[in-house]
């Protein structure tokens, strides 16, 4: 810039200057808009996702840098959403990073009045005895009428409808398995 | 659809723009409706009324679709001559049974023939012994005039000609003139050169009735010819991620994946009767036994074998309803030890959140797996009933575990959205802390169990032991491989594990490992099918390679009907798929929904068996005969044609019939579940009405906590219309409380013109509107809806009905000793009122937990 830049930088000479006159083109920029770029350029890697709170399914990219989420957007390629996400799509950044998330397991011990942490081997450990205890317990081989009923009505699942498919797979082969039958989803609901 | 799924609503604008007529029905005044081209408000609870007055406009004015009616659905079959209408029994079908209080469906056969009924309704009735079904489909007897009195389409046009726009009027409070308007605009849409599309959120299925509702948006549908053509259909627009992939792969009691049934413990008592029971001999649900021995080998491997029958036996066997409610009702009495919720929150988003808590204080241990403790995590803190001092936190005996859950960012895996089709997820980061995913916490348990069981020899055992349990485990977290999982899902051969290209390579000798049949193919190629990118842009208007929908990528179900019956697309602008004669197969934009060399003009022999029954002109696969059913001869538990019947707590007695619900429904008769009067209840006048908002979700455990959500829409509130704002004295931004005879909520109070008053039957009726997102926890707070809502379902699917009930409004603010059902009713009061039933109806066998159903026998012992 010459000597007398600054004057030339004043808005309304730029824009007369320029020929911009609605002042929206070249002459609203400085060195500084002029270098901005979208965050997500230094994004380490992007990550193809998909919305996980409806069922339209509109994709996402996932903007991944030093092994954090730096951003969550639309994905343009999707034929589903074409880029676009709704207020709960685009809150999905919040939902996945946000301070609510609990990292550790909590305990309630029967007539408690707080919570505890417990490590979570341990927890799993004394999950698994409980299955097995009830399912020992409540074991139903027959009918009274001779037909085979093989179950337990002690034990009981409900789950959402946001967990995927390969998660759902597992939980109704490993309940099933156990003979557990009153496993539900939200999709009665 | 503006609201709950906007970006699915950009397409209906895009329709709008090219010269779509958009019609909303809703009881609301939304963001869907002020784009619209015709909004029409209607009373809550009374769809049937109106969509049964468009099947009687189409007919009357003989504007359905001749040629499609006659040779795709099953117009021209002759139904018994026993069957009898509701027009004859005041609001029953023929066959009541009093003494067991549901319905002998066998009134309501073909003449000379039993079928099965297709894909998501064979676990309901197929536990009756009916092994020759569908053998005999060439003998039917047709009417293809469609004459016959007892002709299917005569028995729609009688059922409904009552269905009057005057009815109209009268039941929905919708003007005459606006009704015939959305008769006029859908009919004009829809034939040869035009079709029109049903979209529905899944509050229209939250009714006692339902199924029911569906059914009649598929009869007007049909008769318009708008199945299996594009543009057409009726679209459940689904809430939830993957709801559609949980019930395909279903976490529901009686089913195992790909929509077989779950073993009943008094017919399917081994292989032979559970395959002779739920095979058709006729249509694709021929093909039964190779999924379910695939299944089996997926699950037992090597332990599965043919002498041992593939490990049937390991199976547990159901006796009779199992579902949520049902099971809630259970814990309440104490029944049940331990409960698994899973990115699921019972305490708000199920029905009386008293009686479900109640059940959570009646377990030994609790499992939650979420992002935080959610109400239904800490339901013995803070909760109403602990509050108001009902129920003291150091008396409740609960065990509870909470484990925070990985999010979708920090897991591979595949979601299967409403239309569907399975989309993958890559994995972006590590779960922070001891975040896991539900695949981590399923696998490890299963671990530990086979552990716990290793060294046990007891028969019962022996289904965890030899279950197939080895997936590759990843990092230092340890988590299975998902991609195994889908591949186990999508199937392979036994011997050298290729993965199958689809559903038609499975067999039944045991070759093949399939985990969900409908799903086979979805790991063809040993690639992730569902994991495909390809951008929109560069491939067709279908996008067949941007993920996979089940079944073989299928986008648009049934589509041999976009064809007519000599397999020409009906008109230029709707092709889709067509008969190649030159190839001799069938081709298109999508992959063919049919077997793709059958010609046209084939006509099965009396002989022919299986698959082979299909005809040319036969659509509608899964069905035994392969027509779409307009008339349902054994489908449904509660009658084989839609009839409007009254919600549980209605403000009108039922305008059409003396039955003034639906006589199957679902009613729990406990303490903790009291019941309004059936209509004209004058201590709660107003009719509510649960909804969704764009900014949250369900039970609010993804967006309560979530701050930029919150700002949005910060606070509960309840809507009401300037009139019944004046009439009860409510303030816009002031506080009312609405409660039921089961528990009280306060919210501020919306008064807003979105709110419809309707003039019916001489009266003025007025709606409460609640949205249902809140309760006490996280970062937004308030009372949450299912407070006010009681037990009660539609019987086919055991769906509650929280979308028309009856409630009270008043200004100000609850007490701080609010009261909850915990224990029993708010207020005593005698309940003396009109009858719900019909006298045969009134005396069902009562079920255990205080359920009364019309169906507990036909799966119960025989
Ligand atoms: S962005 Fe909105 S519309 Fe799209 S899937 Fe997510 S919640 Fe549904």
């Amino acid at each position: 810039m010459a000597k007398n830049g600054w004057a030339l930088r004043w808005p309304a000479l730029k824009q007369l200057s320029t020929g911009d006159l609605a002042g929206l083109g070249e002459s609203a920029m400085t060195e500084r808009t002029r270098t901005l770029r979208p965050r997500v350029v230094e994004a380490d890697k992007v990550v193809d996702s998909v919305c996980p709170f409806c069922g339209v399914g509109c994709g996402q990219k996932v903007y991944v840098k030093d092994g954090r989420i730096m951003d969550i957007e639309g994905d343009y390629d999707s034929p589903i959403s074409q880029g676009c996400l709704c207020p709960k799509g685009s809150a999905t950044m919040q939902l996945v990073t946000g301070t609510h998330r609990t990292m550790s397991v909590l305990y309630r011990r029967p007539y408690g009045r707080k919570w505890e942490k417990i490590p979570l081997d341990k927890a799993m450990d004394m999950v698994a005895e409980r299955v097995k205890k009830a399912r020992d317990e409540t074991w139903e081989e027959q009918h009274e009428k001779g037909h085979p009923l093989r179950r337990t009505l002690g034990i009981a699942h409900l789950g959402g409808a946001t967990l995927d498919n390969e998660e759902n797979y597992l939980i109704k082969k490993l309940f099933t398995a156990l003979g557990i039958v009153q496993v539900e989803n939200q999709a009665r609901i | 659809m503006a609201e709950c799924h906007p970006v699915g609503f950009r397409w209906v604008m895009e329709a709008k723009r090219r010269g779509a007529t958009i019609i909303h029905v809703d009881p609301r005044f939304t963001r869907t409706s002020a784009v619209a081209d015709i909004h029409v408000p209607i009373r809550p609870g009374s769809d049937i009324a109106f969509l049964g007055a468009l099947v009687n406009y189409i007919i009357s004015n003989d504007l359905w679709f001749k040629e499609y009616v006659v040779n795709y659905t099953n117009a021209a079959a002759l139904v018994s001559e026993d069957y009898k209408d509701t027009e004859d029994l005041d609001g029953l079908f023929s066959g009541w049974d009093h003494e067991k209080g549901q319905y002998d469906p066998s009134s309501w056969q073909y003449r000379g023939l039993d079928v099965t009924p297709a894909a998501g309704h064979r676990e309901m009735f197929s536990g009756e012994p009916r092994a020759e079904r569908g053998a005999i489909v060439s003998a039917e007897q047709h009417d293809y005039t469609l004459t016959d009195p007892l002709c299917v389409f005569q028995i729609i046009k009688r059922h409904y000609s009552r269905y009057t726009p005057e009815m109209v009027e009268e039941a929905c409070g919708v003007p005459r003139e606006l009704f015939e308007k959305v008769a006029r605009a859908l009919c004009e849409n829809s034939g040869p050169e035009r079709t029109g599309a049903f979209c529905y959120a899944v509050g229209w299925t939250q009714h006692s009735v339902g199924v029911q509702y569906i059914r009649t948006a598929a009869i007007v549908q049909l008769l318009l010819g708008n199945i299996g053509r594009p543009g057409g259909g009726i679209m459940a627009l689904r809430g939830h991620a993957s709801i559609q992939g949980s019930t395909d792969i279903p976490t529901l009691y009686n089913m195992l994946p790909g929509y077989l049934p779950m073993p009943k413990a008094s017919y399917d008592t081994d292989l032979q009767k559970y395959i002779e029971y739920n095979e058709s001999a006729s249509g694709w649900w021929s093909e039964f036994p190779k999924y379910m021995v695939s299944l089996l080998k997926a699950w037992y491997g090597p332990a599965a074998t043919l002498q041992n029958d593939w490990c049937y036996d390991y199976l547990p066997h159901i006796t009779g309803d199992h579902s949520h409610m049902v099971t809630v009702a259970a814990m309440a009495d104490a029944l049940i030890q331990g409960y698994f919720v899973m990115g699921e929150n019972p305490a708000v988003g199920s029905m009386n959140c008293a009686l479900q808590r109640k059940g959570l204080r009646n377990l030994k241990w609790l499992v939650v797996r979420d992002f935080a403790p959610t109400e239904t995590a800490e339901f013995w803190h803070n909760a109403p009933e602990v509050v108001s001092g009902q129920v003291r936190t150091e008396d409740i005996g609960t065990e509870v575990f909470f484990f925070p859950c990985a999010a979708h960012t920090e897991k591979d895996g595949s979601f299967t959205n409403t239309q569907r089709l399975l989309q993958w997820h890559h994995k972006a980061v590590e779960p922070p802390g001891d975040c896991r995913s539900e695949l981590h916490f399923a696998w490890h348990l299963g671990r530990r169990l086979k552990e716990l069981y290793r060294a046990s020899s007891a028969p019962k055992d022996r289904a965890i032991r030899d279950l197939t349990w080895d997936y590759r485990s990843i990092g230092a977290i340890e988590e299975p491989d998902a991609e195994e999982v889908l591949a186990e899902i999508g199937g392979y051969t036994l011997g050298d594990k290729k993965s199958l290209s689809g559903y038609k390579e499975l067999k039944n000798d045991g070759g093949t490992v399939c985990g969900c049949w409908i799903y086979c193919g979805c790991y063809k190629d040993g690639t992730n099918q569902a994991a495909r990118r390809k951008p929109a842009s560069e491939q067709s208007w279908v996008a067949p390679e941007w993920g996979w929908a089940w079944p073989a990528n299928r986008r648009l179900l049934y589509n041999r009907a976009s064809a007519d019956p000599q397999g020409r697309p009906w008109s230029e602008r709707k092709k889709y798929v067509w008969w190649d004669a030159g190839e001799k197969k069938w081709t298109g934009v999508d992959n063919p929904d049919f077997i793709v060399d059958r010609s046209p003009d084939y006509r099965p022999g009396p002989e022919a068996k299986g698959i082979d029954t299909l005809s040319g002109i036969d659509p509608f696969i899964m069905q035994a005969e392969g027509k779409a059913w307009l008339y349902d001869p054994n489908g449904l538990l509660d009658g084989p044609l839609p009839t409007h019947y009254e919600p549980e707590e209605s403000v009108l007695k039922n305008p059409l019939y003396g039955q003034q619900c639906n006589p199957a429904r679902m009613e729990w008769i406990r303490k903790e579940n009291p019941y309004h009067k059936a209509w004209g209840d004058t201590d709660y006048p107003f009719i509510a009405t649960t909804y969704r908002l764009t900014e949250h979700h369900t039970a609010g455990g993804m967006t309560r906590w979530v701050p930029w959500l919150c700002e949005l829409q910060p606070e509960m509130f309840v809507e009401v219309s300037p009139e019944l704002a004046a009439l009860r004295g409510l303030e816009n931004g002031g506080w009312a409380t609405v409660s039921t005879v089961r528990g009280e909520i306060e919210a501020r109070v919306l008064v807003t013109e979105r709110m419809h008053s309707f003039v019916q039957q001489g009266r003025t009726l007025h709606t409460v509107g609640i949205p249902y997102h809140w309760s006490w926890i996280g970062r937004s707070t308030g009372d949450a809806a299912n407070e006010l809502t009681a037990f009660v379902a539609d019987p086919n699917v055991s769906i509650e009905e929280s979308k028309a009930f009856s409630v009270q409004i008043v200004a100000g603010r609850r007490s701080r000793k609010r009261r909850a059902a915990a224990s029993g009713p708010l207020v005593d009061r005698e309940v003396e009122g009109p009858e719900r039933d019909q006298p045969e109806v009134r005396e069902k066998p009562a079920g255990k937990h205080g359920l009364h159903a019309g169906k507990t026998e036909l799966t119960e012992e025989a």
